[in-house]
């Protein structure tokens, strides 16, 4: 299902810092019928959710979630952290267990004392954490490899934004569902720097 | 707000909504997506003073390794710690959900969680779904009726042993115990005997890898040794990693600084 559209996101850590990746393009199976189109929402300043897969649920799952967190702002007063996001990004998708949505979700944020948190989740929320980089989308395959070469821990915002960059477009190279550029988020303490690239438009 | 709107959050259990379009979908020739399985190595043994788990760490998305370092050993209670095989989604829902209900127990009784009350709730959830939410556990604890170790499978059957294996490692694992397991086993051959069945089922199992988890939990006593074992370091690092000379084309770049969050402090109301 994931093969109806095509994506690819990428999310990675650096010191005091995060960036998260995505490639423009979609599609209905082989024929691209957008090459802008947007797939890393901000829930707040410090926290962004990157959707992969069929992009109707990913929309849909956005609007939901969005609509969970405005009630949590109200209730609460406050911005959720990025844990307890991904908790209810987790019981969401496992609510529909037996009829999921067609959605991988990537979130990115920076928790307490603006440390970087990432997880990465399969459709129906079974969370993934780790310490240093997560993909989702068609493209993950490849980017996995990339990743897992390209990776060093600790990278300042600069390097990391290269990392991902270079991780992504290499990766989407290799694929043809996803591509036509790139669109980076990396968020520090003090600011959010969004950035598109250029990469090969086929 | 419209009728149509999106619902507060429900009672609990499962929404089915989805279900019609997902199987229109799969008519069109669109396929489902594949699960988190934890295709793993899980294993547990009673020793002479309570109770070992064990488990590796790694998550599997069809051929791909998904997690190197995933936890497969979940809470359930202080004195109760539960291993998942099989669809990660299920083992971590149902053992979370068990282990706020065996809170909750704890807060009405005033006593400390027992292994089978732990052991009834898994089951009868599981059996209620016929074996659709696919999770074999291995349950063990020690409680005042003394230790325990169980096995749950999918449909809700269960199985009371002194040594178990779950998962797909659990051939590998269990040649291991039947070998070399007897009673009264100190903590210390426990633990390595663990850690040798475990370390078999990541050698021989494709589904299994990385770390081993182990959990060792006594009377009053619980210890976790996240990554006791990592016989799987990478070999092949390169000490200069990858440097990029030729930047990456930049298109356009827009730079949001975040604004400071201003604390809002009570003041005193003012005096008219």
């Amino acid at each position: 299902i994931f093969e109806y559209n095509g994506s690819a996101i990428v999310a990675m850590v650096g010191k005091n810092c995060f960036a998260i990746a995505s490639d423009r393009r979609l599609g209905v199976q082989l024929q691209t019928i957008a090459t802008d189109f947007q797939r890393i929402y901000k829930i707040h300043d410090k926290l962004f959710i990157g959707l992969a897969g069929l992009a109707t649920d990913a929309q849909t799952l956005y609007q939901k979630l969005v609509f969970r967190h405005k009630l949590y702002q109200l209730r609460e007063e406050r911005d959720m952290k990025p844990q307890t996001f991904a908790s209810l990004v987790s019981a969401l998708l496992y609510e529909k267990r037996f009829g999921p949505f067609f959605c991988q979700p990537v979130i990115a944020g920076l928790g307490d004392e603006d440390k970087p948190f990432i997880c990465t989740m399969d459709s129906i929320g079974a969370k993934e954490l780790a310490k240093d980089f997560v993909v989702a989308g068609t493209a993950s395959e490849s980017l996995y490899g990339a990743c897992e070469a390209m990776f060093k821990p600790d990278m300042e915002a600069e390097e990391l934004f290269e990392t991902i960059s270079q991780a992504l477009l290499s990766s989407v190279d290799r694929d043809c569902l996803s591509g036509w550029g790139g669109h980076v988020y990396v968020v520090t303490a003090t600011e959010v720097t969004e950035r598109i690239l250029k990469g090969r438009m086929d | 707000m419209s009728k149509a709107a999106v619902d507060v959050p429900l009672k609990g259990g499962f929404s089915f909504d989805l279900c019609r379009r997902n199987d229109m979908l799969s008519k069109k020739g669109v396929q489902p997506p594949s699960f988190l399985k934890t295709g793993t190595t899980i294993v547990g043994l009673i020793f002479q003073d309570g109770v070992i788990l064990g488990a590796d760490t790694r998550a599997t998305e069809g051929p791909i390794v998904a997690d190197k370092n995933c936890e497969k050993i979940h809470y359930m209670a202080p004195n109760i710690y539960c291993c998942g095989a099989g669809t990660a989604a299920d083992t971590e829902a149902v053992t979370d959900m068990v282990s706020s209900q065996l809170q909750l127990h704890r807060y009405h009784t005033g006593r400390e969680s027992r292994v089978v009350t732990a052991l009834t709730l898994l089951k009868s959830h599981l059996f209620s779904y016929q074996g659709y939410v696919q999770a074999a556990l291995v349950l063990g604890g020690v409680d005042v009726t003394g230790p325990h170790l169980h096995t749950i499978y999918p449909h809700g059957s269960t199985d009371t042993l002194p040594f178990a294996t779950m998962g797909s490692g659990s051939l590998a694992a269990m040649a291991v115990f039947e070998s070399k397991y007897r009673e009264g086993l100190t903590r210390d051959e426990g633990v390595k005997l663990v850690t040798e069945a475990i370390c078999s089922g990541i050698f021989n199992d494709l589904g299994s890898g990385s770390n081993v988890d182990v959990c060792v939990i006594t009377k009053g006593q619980t210890e976790y040794l996240r990554n006791h074992q990592l016989p799987n370091p990478r070999t092949y690092i390169n000490e200069k990693g990858y440097g990029f000379s030729k930047k990456t084309e930049v298109l356009l770049t827009k730079i949001t600084p975040l604004k400071e969050m201003v604390e809002v402090i009570e003041g005193d109301a003012m005096e008219e």
